[in-house]
């Protein structure tokens, strides 16, 4: 009971104060904005007509890793300049408490992009929001939130023991939107990188999402984001504790 | 022969220390990792959507991708000074303030021009994209007027940044917009007419333009309309940079404003 508070509490903290953010505005509403314009005018002018809906929920997955990886990349970081990462390795809750909310908040704001696409469409290029599966729909959005947010929270435990890792943040960005389907079939990439895009979540997110909006199957997508949250979780309460134990050993925690 | 110093040396030097580059894992990352996955990126995008074969992509983003350093580095380089308290000292020397805005921009348009050749290594190595040698010079001197003009609009980002708070979030939608508008993926003429006509007043459109009539053959003097055009676009960011960041020195000081964050 102690830890849900600390939890509903500290992730409506950091969803405020994100939503407060400019550079979370920009990744989580504006670029997701352009990069569904572009796509449009791409499919327009190209051989393909694309559906448009499609374009727009592949745009607003792609705003949610943005947020997801800026965000969680940047959350240990911003604790070390803030002063409070020891702070919060001191407290009595487990640090990796103190951090899974932070890094869902993140995934969380990316449910702006996906309001913001759809209404870019809806409003812009009279795309009707007609979903095939309501249900499944607003079960899919939050069961990839949990999955992207706890994929982030791998990345953050990383952050703790190496301090320039978050210099990857930049590097994550295109292409975990490149391979794992979010505006481009995985089909059309070399082989080799199906099988990468099977353990990433936004791969499933995005499928999850697209199939209960425009006609297929979610339910295994959704079983898939699921399954991955578990597996992300795991992995994270063994590096988050691993590396909360290195970085106190070599005295690097609060080094900038 | 002291301006001359201040050019080179000061540039060079601001760039290094205001800039946080100097970690090779950063720059590799930040410079070079994140153009070539926007150039593969949109390589097979345009691939799905049926638009344009690969060349078309890997020119306009090997061009746009120049804009990491013409856009970000550029405006921080000047902005950071306020934000990190160097500001003060920095306008109360009596040094030459063409010397000291202009020189600023040569790492950055180098630097600039690194990542806009990478970005043709990746096209000619990951990318169906071929360049045969005897088009390299025009197109080398395509990218130095391309990328001078970029690096001219965020001079005038940064000039802006002595005086916004947030300068990072309008150089980061820039970059983002540029996009869109520049003809980077999309053929201007393609664009809605006001998206055009913003793409046209912007730097990058007409040197893209330009680098892909080279890419398909063109010689220099075949675009040397476009180029002349490109360097004017630049050189008006450049006038324009030069005197906001004149006028907010002049008015800072007055104000005592200089620091304000």
């Amino acid at each position: 009971m102690h830890a849900l508070r600390i939890f509903w509490i500290s992730w409506k903290f950091h969803l405020k104060s994100l939503s407060l953010s400019g550079f979370f505005l920009l990744i989580s509403v504006l670029q997701p904005l352009i990069f569904a314009t572009i796509a449009f005018y791409m499919h327009r002018a190209g051989a393909r007509e694309g559906s448009l809906l499609y374009v727009a929920l592949g745009a607003g997955l792609m705003g949610m890793w943005s947020s997801t990886l800026f965000g969680s990349g940047g959350a240990i970081q911003w604790q070390r300049w803030q002063g409070t990462l020891e702070i919060l390795v001191a407290a009595p809750p487990r640090f990796i408490l103190t951090v899974l909310p932070l890094t869902l908040a993140t995934a969380s704001i990316g449910l702006y992009s996906v309001v913001a696409t759809l209404f870019w469409g809806g409003v812009l290029f009279d795309v009707p929001l007609e979903l095939e599966h309501p249900g499944l729909f607003a079960l899919a959005l939050p069961a990839t939130v949990l999955g992207l947010g706890l994929l982030g929270l791998v990345m953050a435990s990383t952050f703790v023991l190496y301090r320039h890792a978050n210099a990857f943040s930049n590097l994550l960005e295109y292409p975990i939107w490149l391979v794992t389907g979010l505006l481009i079939p995985v089909s059309l990439l070399p082989g080799f990188v199906e099988p990468l895009s099977w353990v990433l979540a936004p791969t499933w997110g995005v499928r999850a999402i697209r199939e209960s909006a425009l006609g297929g199957e979610p339910l295994a997508a959704i079983g898939m984001c699921l399954a991955l949250s578990a597996a992300y979780a795991l992995i994270a309460s063994v590096t988050m504790a691993n590396f909360e134990r290195l970085a106190r050993s070599r005295a690097t925690l609060s080094l900038t | 022969m002291r301006h001359v110093r201040l050019f080179f040396l000061g540039g060079l030097f601001s760039y290094r220390a205001l800039f946080n580059w100097i970690r090779p894992v950063t720059y590799l990352t930040t410079m070079l990792g994140s153009p070539l996955f926007q150039i593969l990126f949109f390589a097979y995008l345009g691939r799905f959507t049926g638009l344009r074969d690969d060349t078309f992509f890997v020119v306009g983003n090997a061009v746009q991708v120049s804009a990491m350093s013409g856009i970000y580095a550029m405006t921080l380089t000047i902005a950071n000074e306020r934000n990190f308290g160097t500001l003060s000292p920095v306008l109360a020397t009596p040094a030459s303030r063409p010397a000291l805005f202009l020189g600023r921009a040569l790492p950055v348009i180098a630097n600039g021009l690194v990542v806009s050749s990478f970005g043709f290594g990746v096209g000619l190595v990951l990318l169906d994209f071929e360049l045969g040698l005897n088009q390299v010079p025009a197109l080398a001197t395509v990218l130095v007027v391309t990328v001078t003009s970029c690096t001219g609009l965020g001079m005038l980002l940064g000039s802006i940044g002595l005086r916004a708070r947030d300068v990072f979030f309008a150089s980061n939608l820039v970059y983002f917009l540029m996009l869109l508008v520049c003809g980077v993926n999309i053929p201007v003429e393609e664009l809605p007419g006001w998206m055009e006509a913003v793409g046209r007043a912007i730097p990058l459109t007409h040197g893209i333009e330009a680098a892909r009539e080279i890419a398909a053959g063109a010689a220099l003097g075949e675009v040397s309309g476009l180029v002349w055009t490109e360097l004017a676009i630049g050189l008006a960011y450049v006038a324009a940079a030069f005197a906001l960041f004149r006028v907010f020195e002049v008015q800072g000081r007055r104000n005592a404003a200089l620091e304000t964050i």
